[in-house]
């Protein structure tokens, strides 16, 4: 359930409604979204939105760390056209070790 | 106390939904429509004739009349609201049926213009649209010739309803058909995909967002034109509309009896495109377009088709996006970056905005 | 068993399931609140819809449920002023517009909606709009965990909990989960990435023997999750047993408005009176929802039950475990004879 997707924060104003709202951008769109739940999110922060609402503040360490494994398999990706299924189960352990060694202290 | 439920009495109630009314689905370009037009129109208007020799339907008809061969098409323009970025309902109403002309590989002549009218229309707005759709005929080529004028009661028409009916030639030597497609055959695509969907729903209440791309809305005539340079090894054309470049192709893999694959990282998608469908959970391979094409080849002619399409200012971000092959007849497999592949199918009917 | 329906969709159509090692079966749990919402709560908002009076304004997943005779498309297609919504602050910036109308929102959704619907309310109430109410189904994820895991038929070895649910209303709810079952329950994103990392997590666990919550989504994810949402849905919602479609009543499984916001209760507002259907048990939602069954092996796939002409909601959802098969997947069910539906 739950689609959410992550968005950068661009402006925050408090328009009459009374509930602080932020232009959130999403890849080249940007609509208004419903701050109320982030007090704490200054314009510049990276957010969940889920039905016009932020509803977590990415955490910017830990989200590097995935881009940069999605970009590792989208290098893979373009070096063989295609990755090809075989080839990939070797490579994604190495690409996960660094992360899980931080989700062992993550809980 | 928490009593795990029985899993002997699950059950699910079989609901009697209603069959037995025209639904929005059966516009929507998706499954219902077809069942729509194979269910009630096509034996209707093609009993009788003998069905082996019947040819896939195609965007237009090319009959024989004394020895030219003419292509005949008509569409209906219903689109709300009537004036979008990229375009308004005149626009599109001479685009769409040029652009069916063409996807027959024939030089569109002469247009038909029906307009149904709502009882309150400002007569400013029909001057609008008819003003329109007489600049996109100028543009093209081609002569708005006949046509009927109908005023309906208020609240029977969005405004205004059109119906345009084309007629071309096919010159020789041309023989574009969904039934020359081939296995290698390949398969380009014009141009990035999803605009004309995302322009209109952006301007839906509640879905508005900023940065929303302009409808792609434009006249392929000229481009198909330019490749008709291809000769015979030009196989097919199909213009993308409702139900995206999905349908477009599922269509024709299904007609026809063969298999189609894609390579989902060789579909060009513009960000804001989407950005928008990721916003939205709309699959952008099953949204509108207005101004886009696939063409289908021989293997040897992809490379010539592509540059032709690269060249021409109607193409945005041309591409060869797959294949035609003789595995899984009938299915369309979009292939993504892991290489593993998901089987592309037709959507009931329109799809909606969701939250999960 | 992954329990969020959209991560069952980024399975099925990356084909996840079919690059993992074979000892590795994914059962597909149910975590998609547009299947389990009760068949009743249709039927009420079908009711609804249908007064000329109201505007209807619901998220798109909703409209092609089918209830006993009819779903929400069917009323908008007979007149009705069905409207979909992408936030629920729109469904209260229509009743501003219209004030001469009854705008109804429906509500559902599992914890992760919860923070945005209950705002509808709030700023309703803010507003002193008396035309605005809500139609709610809340259902919340850890008593259908304990369903499942509780079940003797359970299979289930790790979890993949809901990633959006959790950062919403955190990860120490499934601590006591995870001891009282012994089961590792990692909480696990969307992308395809995420749901290998969540896997790769769990499969860890269970070779080491350690039974632990661990926190793939850490990106997003917090142990304490949201907590001004927590609050606010807090002091709207309440906690009431709630019937899952498909699999019957489970306690303490859903959200209702509070006393103190009944007038923004459309179920007050309109009392809708229900007469239960009689439930023949063709459709196998209970079992699929509670991963007993995977899709193909319901008689019904693909024959009698398909996108076009649905038996139950996880056909017709998006992400319901059925339509995700369907739409991904149908090579299986092709290769069964066909018994007189539509032509292909």
């Amino acid at each position: 359930m739950c689609l959410g997707i992550p968005g950068k924060v661009l402006e925050i104003h408090t328009p009459d409604g009374g509930m602080p709202m932020g232009k959130v951008e999403f890849g080249g769109i940007a609509r208004d979204v419903c701050l109320v739940y982030l007090p704490e999110v200054v314009v510049g922060d990276w957010v969940l939105v889920h039905v016009g609402f932020a509803l977590s503040k990415l955490d910017e360490q830990e989200a590097r760390e995935i881009f940069s494994y999605i970009e590792q398999i989208g290098e893979l990706a373009e070096a063989d056209e295609l990755a090809m299924p075989d080839e990939l189960p070797d490579e994604l352990p190495e690409a996960l070790s660094p992360a899980e060694r931080e989700g062992e202290g993550a809980a | 106390m928490t009593t795990p439920p029985d899993p002997l009495h699950v059950s699910c109630p079989a609901p009697r939904t209603d069959q037995s009314t025209v639904q929005l689905a059966h516009g929507g370009g998706g499954r219902m429509m077809r069942t729509l037009i194979e269910g009630i129109l096509l034996p209707c208007f093609h009993g009788g004739q003998d069905a082996g020799r019947r040819l896939p339907p195609h965007d237009s008809a090319v009959v024989d009349v004394g020895g030219t061969r003419l292509a005949f098409t008509t569409d209906s323009f219903v689109v709300s609201p009537l004036f979008f970025p990229g375009g308004d309902i005149g626009k599109l109403a001479v685009y769409g049926t040029v652009n069916d002309l063409a996807m027959a590989g024939a030089r569109p002549l002469y247009l038909s213009c029906g307009l149904i009218l709502e009882e309150g229309t400002p007569l400013d707005t029909v001057r609008r649209v008819v003003q329109s759709m007489q600049c996109a005929a100028e543009e093209v080529g081609v002569q708005i010739v006949t046509g009927d004028t109908k005023v309906v009661d208020r609240g029977k028409a969005d405004g205004i309803f059109i119906n345009t009916a084309g007629v071309g030639i096919v010159p020789d030597g041309i023989e574009v058909h969904p039934a020359r497609v081939a296995a290698g055959d390949k398969i380009l695509l014009s141009g990035d995909i999803g605009r004309h969907g995302i322009a209109i729903m952006s301007l839906r209440e509640g879905l508005q967002f900023d940065g929303a791309p302009e409808s792609d809305c434009a006249s392929l005539a000229d481009l198909v034109s330019q490749l008709t340079r291809l000769g015979a090894r030009l196989h097919c054309l199909r213009d993308l509309t409702r139900g995206g470049l999905a349908a477009a192709l599922i269509e024709i893999a299904d007609h026809v009896g063969v298999g189609m694959e894609l390579h989902e990282t060789a579909i060009p998608i513009m960000p804001q495109v989407r950005g928008a469908c990721e916003l939205l959970g709309l699959d952008p391979l099953y949204v509108a377009n207005e101004g886009r094409l696939v063409a289908i080849v021989e293997p040897g002619a992809a490379q010539q088709a592509l540059e032709i399409l690269a060249a021409h200012p109607a193409a945005h971000g041309a591409a060869v996006i797959g294949e035609v092959t003789q595995r899984h007849p009938r299915e369309v497999e979009l292939l993504n970056a892991f290489g593993t592949g998901r089987l592309l199918d037709l959507l009931s009917g329109e799809q909606m905005p969701r939250i999960c | 068993m992954e329990i969020c329906g959209g991560q069952t969709h980024a399975i099925v159509r990356f084909g996840l399931d079919e690059i993992l090692p074979d000892e590795i079966t994914l059962i597909h749990g149910p975590g998609c609140p547009v299947c389990v919402t009760p068949i009743e709560m249709i039927d009420k908002a079908v009711a609804i819809a249908s007064r000329p009076e109201v505007i209807f304004c619901s998220y798109g997943d909703m409209l092609r449920v089918p209830g006993s005779a009819q779903d929400l498309l069917t009323v908008k297609s007979a007149g009705g002023d069905v409207r979909v919504v992408y936030s629920p602050l729109d469904a209260v910036q229509l009743a501003r517009q219209h004030p001469d109308r009854q705008v109804v929102f429906f509500a559902i959704g599992f914890e992760t909606t919860a923070p945005a619907n209950v705002m509808s309310v709030v700023q309703a109430q803010r507003l002193g709009l008396d035309n605005f109410s809500v139609l709610v189904s809340h259902v919340l994820v850890p008593p259908a965990l304990h369903a499942v895991l509780g079940s003797p038929r359970n299979l289930v070895q790790g979890v993949l909990a809901a990633g959006h649910v959790c950062a919403v209303m955190g990860t120490r709810e499934y601590e006591p989960i995870v001891a009282q079952y012994h089961t590792p329950i990692v909480v696990t994103g969307f992308e395809p990435l995420d749901i290998l990392q969540g896997i790769y997590m769990c499969v860890r666990q269970l070779e080491e023997g350690r039974a632990e919550l661990e926190n793939q989504y850490a990106r997003v994810v917090r142990p304490a999750g949201n907590p001004a949402a927590i609050a606010q849905v807090q002091q709207v919602l309440q906690t009431v047993p709630r019937k899952w479609r498909g699999i019957g009543e489970i306690p303490a499984s859903g959200w209702a408005l509070r006393p103190a916001y009944a007038d923004f209760d459309a179920d007050l507002r309109f009392q809708v009176q229900h007469v239960a259907a009689a439930e023949p048990a063709e459709c196998l939602a209970g079992e699929v929802l509670q991963g007993h069954r995977k899709p193909p092996e319901c008689p019904a796939f693909g024959r009698r039950c398909t996108p076009d002409s649905p038996l139950g909601a996880p056909m017709v959802s998006a992400e319901g475990a059925c339509a995700a098969y369907y739409h991904y997947r149908r090579r299986e069910s092709r290769d069964r004879p066909a018994e007189g539906t539509e032509p292909r």
